[in-house]
């Protein structure tokens, strides 16, 4: 392909940097606004850079502010306690990406590597489930959940994904499928069981695989919010993203705390930008591939 | 979309002994390797569906047994208006989102495809894809505030009065939609990008001995032969936009005067703020009777992409 500058080629990069201008913008306005002074925002709205730049929204987020504080900078002054949001948003996350990923890894297992009768059709009920739409099983989900007597508990917000999703077993069994069966072959006539096989030649030899899926989970599991919201409506398992719903009904409405709101924001999405960051590459690749979601 | 249907090639046949094992193959282990899965999948997957069905037929409130009352809910339903309504604000939501994010995306893959393979350029246009709805809800629920936002700020300086987003009625539902399109168009637009990789490079080069001008190749190669993409990413955008509820929760609650009330925000109020479960799960019933054709439409179209590029 031509390499010059032509001028429509020129056109056509100015467009693309205004687009991608476009999409960094609001995160960009996020920072800026986490880092000004809530009462003075108003009188400086199309301010480029922070307005009376203080860390104060970050104090009253994090809960280092005392309740004169931050209703002196316009907070609602309700207790925040972003920490245990966190703990929470770390401990769904974590345990959900590593059960759904090991578990889903185990089906797709028996899907791509064993031989058994009716195997292609089990898998293509468990693809069809793809199908069903979210909010229909979320409703009977929810009465069980409730009727174990789950209702704010992790292991509520956890069970439904921990188990296994369609799309981890589809996006897994695609990559075991690849992998050559003479050295399974060859490992088994020494002597190695199926467990062996599956930990120490499938396993490591999807690593790829295994770890951009492993980021997708999390980042899907972080910022999931209907279900926790249903389920975990109590503090001591509110996720951040249900957290950030409250704290924004909590917020004066007349003059909401849009500093905080900012900070809260930004506290929430950056494990996800620097996950994004250190993981790029990977995440991106795998979006052609993935396709279907 | 690459699914692979077939089985592995069968292993070495060599011996009756041998096959005769296979028969019944790895059943055992697969039984002990699927159990996690197959235990998670009947109790959150296919139980839940049945019962869901059940309960769409039932009076339910959650707090005594659900109670069997045949088609009354579908009943109730046609005559709901606000179920009417939900629909119609739904279905305008999905035109909105497809219509312009599938433009959008389709150009950004384009751009990027004559101009730069750069992973930084597509890792900045992912970004917004990889941040929570409810973050993203309520940045720009900052952003499009009516006194205060940039936007509005923006649009006063350019010499437009500034516009209430979320408060006028035939503004909410674009600007629900416009802030997802920001959130997902780079993501459909790697799907598409990831589709015009696939196009054969010796087409283009046919087009080009035959001085078809860039215009003319976009139209009558690109787009054509970009189909079975489209379609899949259509229906895959189509199925999630039905289901618009986080941004919707964060910023309008269905306001203003119903205005945002898509069906899934409508069937979410139904079952936990006013416990009327039955009612809920006929709706979400009908939801998935609509996203139900829908996939259908797709396997049809897809089908037809096998007489494109033969």
């Amino acid at each position: 392909m031509r390499k010059a500058l032509t001028p429509s080629r020129a056109v056509a990069w100015a467009c693309l940097i205004v687009l991608m201008l476009l999409t960094l913008f609001p995160f960009y306005w996020m920072l800026r606004t986490a880092f000004s002074d809530n009462t003075q925002l108003a009188g400086h709205p199309s301010s480029l850079l922070p307005v009376e730049t203080t860390l104060g929204a970050f104090k009253r987020v994090l809960g280092l502010a005392t309740v004169e504080e931050a209703q002196a900078q316009g907070g609602s002054g309700a207790s925040v306690n972003f920490w245990l949001y966190l703990r929470n948003s770390l401990v769904v996350s974590t345990v959900t990406t590593v059960c759904q990923v090991f578990f889903s890894a185990m089906a797709a297992y028996a899907f791509a590597r064993l031989r058994w009768p009716g195997r292609d059709k089990v898998f293509a009920l468990f693809l069809a489930a793809l199908m069903v739409p979210p909010i229909f099983t979320t409703l009977p989900n929810f009465v069980l959940i409730k009727n174990l007597g789950l209702l704010n508990s992790f292991a509520g917000i956890i069970l439904p994904g921990a188990l296994m999703t369609p799309f981890a077993i589809f996006f897994l069994r695609q990559f075991f499928l690849g992998i050559n069966r003479e050295l399974e072959e060859a490992a088994m006539i020494d002597g190695a069981g199926h467990r062996k096989i599956f930990f120490g030649i499938i396993i490591p030899m999807s690593a790829a695989p295994i770890a951009t899926l492993a980021i997708l989970t999390y980042i899907n599991s972080w910022n999931d919010y209907f279900w926790p919201l249903l389920v975990g409506q109590q503090e001591n398992v509110r996720v951040l993203t249900v957290a950030l719903g409250v704290f924004r009904s909590q917020t004066p409405q007349g003059g909401p705390d849009w500093a905080g709101l900012m900070a809260a924001t930004l506290v929430a999405a950056l494990p996800m930008i620097i996950l994004f960051l250190a993981f790029a590459k990977r995440i991106t690749n795998s979006i052609g591939f993935s396709g279907i979601k | 979309m690459t699914v692979t249907t077939s089985s592995p090639a069968s292993a070495a046949t060599s011996t009756p002994a041998r096959r005769q094992r296979q028969k019944l193959g790895d059943l055992k282990v697969a039984m002990i390797f699927l159990a996690p899965a197959t235990l998670g999948f009947v109790v959150f997957y296919i139980w839940p569906t049945l019962r869901g069905a059940y309960l769409s037929f039932t009076e339910y409130s959650l707090l005594q047994p659900p109670e069997f009352n045949g088609l009354q809910n579908y009943e109730r339903m046609v005559q709901d208006s606000f179920f009417w309504n939900a629909l119609v604000v739904t279905v305008e939501y999905v035109v909105i989102n497809i219509g312009l994010q599938t433009v959008l995306a389709v150009f950004i893959a384009m751009l990027m495809y004559r101009l730069t393979k750069s992973i930084t350029v597509r890792a900045v246009i992912l970004l917004p894809y990889l941040i929570a709805n409810v973050v993203v809800a309520l940045v720009w629920y900052w952003m499009l505030d009516f006194q205060v936002g940039i936007v509005n700020q923006a649009l006063t300086w350019v010499g437009i009065d500034p516009i209430a987003f979320f408060g006028e009625s035939h503004w909410a539902i674009p600007t629900v939609a416009g802030i997802n399109i920001w959130r997902h168009m780079g993501y459909t637009a790697l799907l598409v990008f990831a589709g015009l990789q696939m196009i054969p490079s010796y087409v283009y080069e046919a087009a080009e001995v035959d001085g078809s001008s860039e215009w003319q190749t976009f139209w009558r190669i690109t787009l054509p032969l970009l189909r079975p993409v489209l379609v899949m990413v259509l229906v895959v955008t189509m199925i999630g936009s039905f289901q618009v509820f986080d941004t919707i929760a964060v910023t309008t609650q269905g306001g203003p005067i119903n205005a945002t009330r898509v069906i899934y925000f409508y069937i979410y109020e139904r079952a936990f703020t006013r416990f009327d479960f039955g009612y809920a799960s006929a709706m979400a019933m009908v939801l998935f009777a609509i996203l139900a054709v829908v996939s259908l439409l797709q396997l049809r179209l897809l089908r037809a992409k096998e007489s494109d590029l033969a």
